[in-house]
């Protein structure tokens, strides 16, 4: 049954390239919109797809969900439709959308394969698509600072596969196989040698530095900054939390379990990146860098959950990596309206522009505050949830610092909306319009997920008593 | 642990240490070449055959031809500047050898004492029903990554050509 | 497992690790883009061998097999993609010096 998410965007991909030209470039990008809906559909209520066990007969995949697939592929198709939506608009050129639109598709394989494998390698193969179409993503616009950022991702990355691959070999060397159940069962009762932990500690540098955690973050700003916007809104969204903090998400719950040296290191790392992405997010001039280090802040924070070694840690890791795909993609979607339609990606240039761009500007105030962790928007929730449990492990001084960081995240965003929402309106962009409906329909969308998911939360059932 | 085995894992040593410290692009290009070689030669002495054969034909022959022509294509510096860049950059790689004698050395008197689980035996002897029966996703990953591949090479290659 | 698989595990294993920081000081050590990559594709080398080596070890030759095999495809395609952005630069800038190609802002 989960089949049909790894094959059906693969065959779309292949189908709209075959070569009726012209009529695939008017339909790709209704049939492209279509696919993610229904992928939104099909994770949400997974009943009417059992059906094709014919398919599962032929292909003799082992693809399973859980709850964590099922959350990475709800945000995945959310953020997709959204990089769709906006890259309508920012590739003027009619051959560069289709061309964005199969690797787009490509990218939904590659992210679909990733959340729904059961073993090791199978992870590393679907990461690796996901990451070589990305490195082609970036570079779409041909410019001279997207290519020189691509690269230093692409050698940062294929240092990180080379660790990947020693870590599967030497678990391969004691587990026999490189499915998770039985690299479980290796790690928990097989012998605690010394290998067996480097094995694991390389593993999860390799992730780390995929995923953009400090201290393997210097490829992050650059590539977030030179991509064009709607490839930067993929890869904030979905991308980046695929390749690296699904993998440990996944080292946490189904592979190592609850390993004290690797909650430590967690905690460790995670408020670092915490720190760090916060106070370099308020110095920084370009929205999309500042939007940046804002990402690498909040991994921080999915991370240190991750540290906590309590379920109510991982739960609220997972609902923040949800969360984050969200209000992050929110606010890419504004700023690309607003690199649009004012030219510039320099906050202080913009002023302002809350009244001449109201959609953009309401949304992005929400979407500011869900991140900033304010009541009784979904981010709040989330950073509650992680800070509770920081505070209920015993870890005292990580909670404190996590709430200072809230602060700061909080005091770069208003600084951000006053800058380019608010104050003084700047006299070139007095004739500036909201952006077309390809740019705010996403936008409202997400908030409302925002608003909604902040507002039915408290009252789900099973959620743990606070 | 044969004679032969030792005598190639040196070869491959003094093969990598070649294609890192010599001076020009196009030899270090070819030296990879014979690197590969040698990384498939070790395949064969371990039981890889097939294996080995794709390290052949893909590293030494593909990913070669990839670099040459490469690197002929971007052909750059003048005879004068590449003097002087050439000094200079000995001075950088000078210390590599060192490392690799001292690394050697160091790493031999080492004796590393663990145990390797006893595993059960494995249920399938053939590399291709393997990669057919049990691993069919990993063949559904290759075909999707060359179809990105075949993209990539489309967007990245037509365009440097326009322009 | 018997001591002479450990032997033979350990003295491959001097030579896959010396071959790493080979490629790993090539990378590290350059200022070329391409010799960068000649130091990556060492590297990848020395993680093919290392899973060579496990599969000889444990016995599991086929199961290792379709994992190089897989490997070498997906790296091709990197290195591939990775060719084509070092020709695109090559293209904005006259050299691949990457001390004359500060362009990224910090």
């Amino acid at each position: 049954m989960y089949h049909l998410f790894v094959l059906a965007p693969l065959l779309t991909a292949i189908i709209l390239n075959l070569p009726f030209r012209r009529f695939m470039k008017k339909a790709a990008f209704p049939v492209a919109a279509t696919l993610f809906i229904l992928q939104i559909y099909g994770v949400l209520f997974p009943a009417p797809y059992v059906r094709f066990t014919a398919l599962a007969d032929f292909f003799r995949f082992n693809l399973s969900a859980d709850i964590l697939s099922r959350v990475l592929l709800l945000s995945a198709a959310l953020v997709l439709l959204a990089a769709l939506l906006t890259g309508k608009h920012f590739l003027r050129h009619e051959g560069k959308l289709f061309n964005f639109i199969s690797l787009l598709l490509i990218v939904a394989t590659g992210i679909n394969g990733i959340a729904l494998v059961r073993d090791i390698f199978s992870l590393y193969v679907f990461i690796e698509i996901t990451g070589v179409t990305s490195f082609i993503l970036i570079t779409l616009d041909k410019e001279r600072y997207a290519l020189e950022a691509v690269f230093n991702y692409i050698v940062l990355s294929a240092i990180a596969t080379i660790m990947m691959l020693f870590s599967i070999a030497l678990l391969l060397l004691f587990a026999g196989d490189t499915s998770f159940t039985a690299i479980n069962a290796a790690l928990t009762h097989g012998p605690q040698t010394f290998l067996v932990s480097f094995a694991m500690l390389m593993f999860v540098a390799a992730l780390f530095i995929k995923g953009g955690v400090v201290p393997f973050h210097g490829w992050l700003p650059d590539a977030y900054s030179a991509a064009p916007a709607c490839v930067s809104l993929l890869l904030a969204g979905v991308v980046t939390k695929a390749l690296g903090i699904y993998g440990l998400v996944r080292v946490v719950t189904s592979l190592s379990g609850n390993n004290f040296v690797l909650n430590q290191i967690f905690l460790l790392v995670g408020t670092v990146s915490i720190v760090v992405g916060a106070f370099a997010a308020l110095g920084q001039v370009s929205f999309k860098r500042m939007l940046a280090y804002s990402s690498i802040s909040q991994i921080g924070y999915i991370v240190v959950g991750l540290g906590c070694g309590s379920a109510l840690g991982i739960f609220g890791a997972i609902f923040h990596l949800f969360n984050h795909s969200i209000f992050k993609s929110t606010l890419f979607v504004n700023s690309a309206a607003v690199e649009l339609k004012t030219g510039t990606r320099s906050m202080d240039k913009m002023g302002g522009l809350a009244q001449q761009m109201p959609i953009t500007g309401i949304t992005s105030i929400v979407s500011s505050l869900s991140a900033a962790g304010i009541p009784p928007l979904a981010g709040f929730w989330s950073k509650l949830l992680i800070i509770v449990a920081l505070w209920s492990g015993g870890h005292y001084s990580y909670a404190v610092i996590a709430v200072v960081a809230g602060v700061v995240t909080l005091a770069y965003f208003l600084m951000m909306q006053r800058k380019v929402f608010f104050g003084k309106l700047n006299e070139e962009f007095s004739g500036v319009k909201e952006a077309g409906w390809a740019l705010t329909l996403p936008a409202i969308i997400l908030t409302a997920i925002t608003i909604g998911v902040g507002l039915i939360f408290p009252f789900l059932p099973g959620i743990p008593k606070l | 642990m044969s004679v032969i085995n030792i005598i190639l894992l040196s070869i491959l040593i003094v093969g990598a240490l070649w294609t890192v410290l010599t001076r020009s692009l196009l030899r270090a290009a070819i030296a990879l070449a014979f690197t590969s070689a040698i990384v498939a030669a070790l395949m064969f002495r371990l039981d890889a055959p097939l294996a080995a054969v794709f390290e052949l034909s893909v590293c030494t022959g593909l990913i070669s031809v990839l670099f040459i022509s490469t690197i002929s294509l971007t052909y750059p510096l003048s005879q004068e500047e590449k003097l002087q860049h050439m000094q200079v950059r000995m001075q950088r790689f000078r210390w590599l050898p060192v490392i690799v004698v001292a690394l050697g050395i160091g790493l031999s008197l080492m004796t590393v004492k663990f145990t390797l689980p006893a595993l059960a035996p494995q249920t399938q002897s053939d590399m291709r029903l393997v990669m057919w029966d049990l691993r069919p996703l990993e063949i559904f990953g290759q075909v999707v990554i060359l179809l990105s591949g075949a993209f990539g090479v489309i967007i990245l290659f037509k365009e440097a050509g326009k322009k | 497992m018997s001591t002479e698989l450990l032997q033979i595990f350990w003295s491959f294993g001097i030579f896959v690790i010396i071959l790493a920081v080979i490629g790993l000081y090539c990378l590290l050590a350059t200022y070329n883009l391409i010799r960068a990559l000649i130091g990556l594709e060492i590297l990848i080398k020395a993680a093919t061998l290392s899973i060579i080596v496990v599969g000889y070890v444990t016995g599991r030759m086929a199961l290792t097999q379709a994992l190089v095999v897989t490997f070498i495809t997906i790296e091709v395609v990197v290195m591939a993609v990775a060719i084509g952005v070092v020709l695109g630069i090559r293209h904005f800038n006259d050299s691949l010096d990457t001390r004359k190609i500060r362009n990224i802002k910090g």
